[in-house]
């Protein structure tokens, strides 16, 4: 046990996070590996207040895995008992996502960078499995990012009831001093939806209607709008 | 399967007086891209006091040497770079990915969107990573980085700093952050350091110079600790009421 000490700052990620083996990870968009059965892939793209999009933002996701369990030692409920396809390292510098997966602002001279994943490392994460749980994606010139992950079950929520299905998000970027903190949740789960308390407490129907992704072209997509008439619900986490 | 909602999770408080503030006049860029409504309130579940495991085992020792990813060794003044990486309660936090990225000693990045007119360097990319051990300590071994100009002001130069990306063990604690050295004469001119207005939590960015850990004949040492929040121990019932 030591002395409480206050936080060291947070300062913005800046332009230039995208160097070989550095932030970007070749594998970093696969919350699960390529062809793992039901994957969805979550795409969209980041704006800013302008309606201009971000090419140099780093979107991270973080959620439960299909049974809504967490591979950590602070979910009391323990590890997930079902296993998901089984996955070993050996994918880990493989290509990311697919063709259309946005490489980052890495691209370019450092798109053939063999330091550009976390090498085996990105694999190494929760119950080793084949489902990560965290998510990593630079935008692309265009502002596009995109996972594939696994939909995550309900979780209990504090205070009793139950949470929809959904992502937390980290948004970072340049011109941001601090992380910005959003929630991707599910087209297809209306009724829990409308019961998750952290979606409830927004009362603008159209901000709350902005976390839940859009199923669309067998995907989901889910935009992000740092500022403007369509901003993004931001959290204070 | 004990209900969750009976049990004692860690919570973490915000630190906000250590922060900057999101949309400090000074630094340009964040007038695009700062949000206009307040933030709004995420109570902290199970997603939130969770995060990434990391393994060991995982993370290449070579991932650590920024001066021996290309065949010959960069220029600059050779540095070792270590500290720990601890919760606010003051405890290390172990087996967390400790990720680093950085300039070269000309104050070039290894990427294309860095248009400074400075060299770069065949034997550094400037990317390095580890994973805290069971003390929570970390070690980088690389160069000191150059400064460099940018254009957010007339003559802006932003003074030599050292990117961190921190996990911690929960989404809460994740930090992003850079780290300067002592007595940089670039400090009063450069807004993204001084987008923290507190003056004790602007010297948290500051590294230390650390003769313990310099090695004769060879490199010199620094010392830079790195404070995630939290947590405190609570019950859900608590953050409601
Ligand atoms: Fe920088």
């Amino acid at each position: 046990m030591g002395t409480p000490q206050p936080t060291t700052p947070s300062q913005t990620v800046g332009p230039f996070f995208a160097l070989p083996g550095a932030l970007p990870w070749s594998d970093g968009p696969l919350v699960v590996p390529e062809g793992t059965p039901g994957a969805i892939r979550i795409s969209g793209r980041v704006f800013d207040g302008a309606g201009e999009p971000v090419p140099d933002a780093l979107i991270e996701t973080w959620q439960a895995d299909p049974d809504g369990r967490f591979a950590h030692p602070d979910d009391p409920r323990g590890q997930s008992s079902a296993p998901a396809t089984g996955h070993n390292g050996s994918a880990a510098n493989g290509s990311p996502a697919n063709g259309s997966a946005p490489t980052g602002s890495a691209a370019g001279r450092d798109a053939d960078a063999s330091t550009g994943g976390l090498g085996a490392a990105g694999w190494a994460l929760g119950h080793g499995l084949g489902f990560r749980g965290l998510g990593r994606c630079p935008t692309d010139p265009r502002g596009r990012y995109s996972i594939l992950t696994l939909k995550p079950g309900p979780v209990p929520a504090p205070g009793g009831g139950t949470q929809a299905p959904h992502l937390d998000v980290t948004v970072l970027a340049r011109g941001m001093l601090q992380r910005l903190v959003t929630r991707i949740y599910f087209p297809d789960e209306a009724a829990a939806n409308d019961a998750d308390p952290v979606l409830s407490s927004i009362e603008e129907p159209e901000v709350r209607a902005g976390l839940v992704a859009v199923a669309e072209d067998g995907g989901l997509r889910f935009d992000i709008h740092l500022q403007g008439a369509d901003e993004t619900a931001f959290f204070d986490l | 399967m004990p209900d969750v909602t009976d049990l004692r999770l860690p919570f973490y408080p915000t630190d906000h007086g250590s922060h900057p503030e999101p949309g400090f006049e000074g630094y340009g860029s964040t007038r695009l891209r700062t949000p206009h409504r307040p933030l709004r309130v995420l109570p902290q579940g199970l997603t939130e006091i969770t995060g990434p495991v990391f393994g060991h085992d995982r993370v290449a020792e070579a991932d650590a040497d920024l001066t021996r990813q290309h065949a010959g060794a960069p220029l600059g003044e050779r540095m070792i770079l270590h500290g720990r990486i601890l919760d606010g309660t003051g405890r290390p936090v172990p087996d967390t990915l400790v990720e680093l990225w950085q300039a070269n000693a000309s104050g070039r990045y290894r990427h294309d969107g860095d248009q400074h007119d400075a060299p770069l360097d065949p034997n550094f990319d400037g990317g390095g990573r580890c994973v805290t051990d069971s003390e929570g300590n970390y070690k980088f071994i690389t160069i000191k980085p150059g400064a460099y100009p940018w254009r957010n002001h007339s003559n802006a130069w932003r003074p030599a700093h050292i990117h961190f990306s921190l996990f911690g063990r929960a989404f809460t604690q994740r930090l992003v952050t850079q780290m300067y050295f002592p007595g940089d004469p670039l400090f009063g001119q450069d807004p993204i350091f001084n987008s923290v207005r507190d003056e004790a939590a602007r010297q948290r960015m500051i590294c230390d110079f650390d003769l313990d850990s310099t090695v004769p004949e060879w490199a010199l040492g620094y010392r830079f600790d790195i404070v995630l929040r939290g947590p405190r121990a609570s019950v859900f019932e608590d953050e409601e009421h």
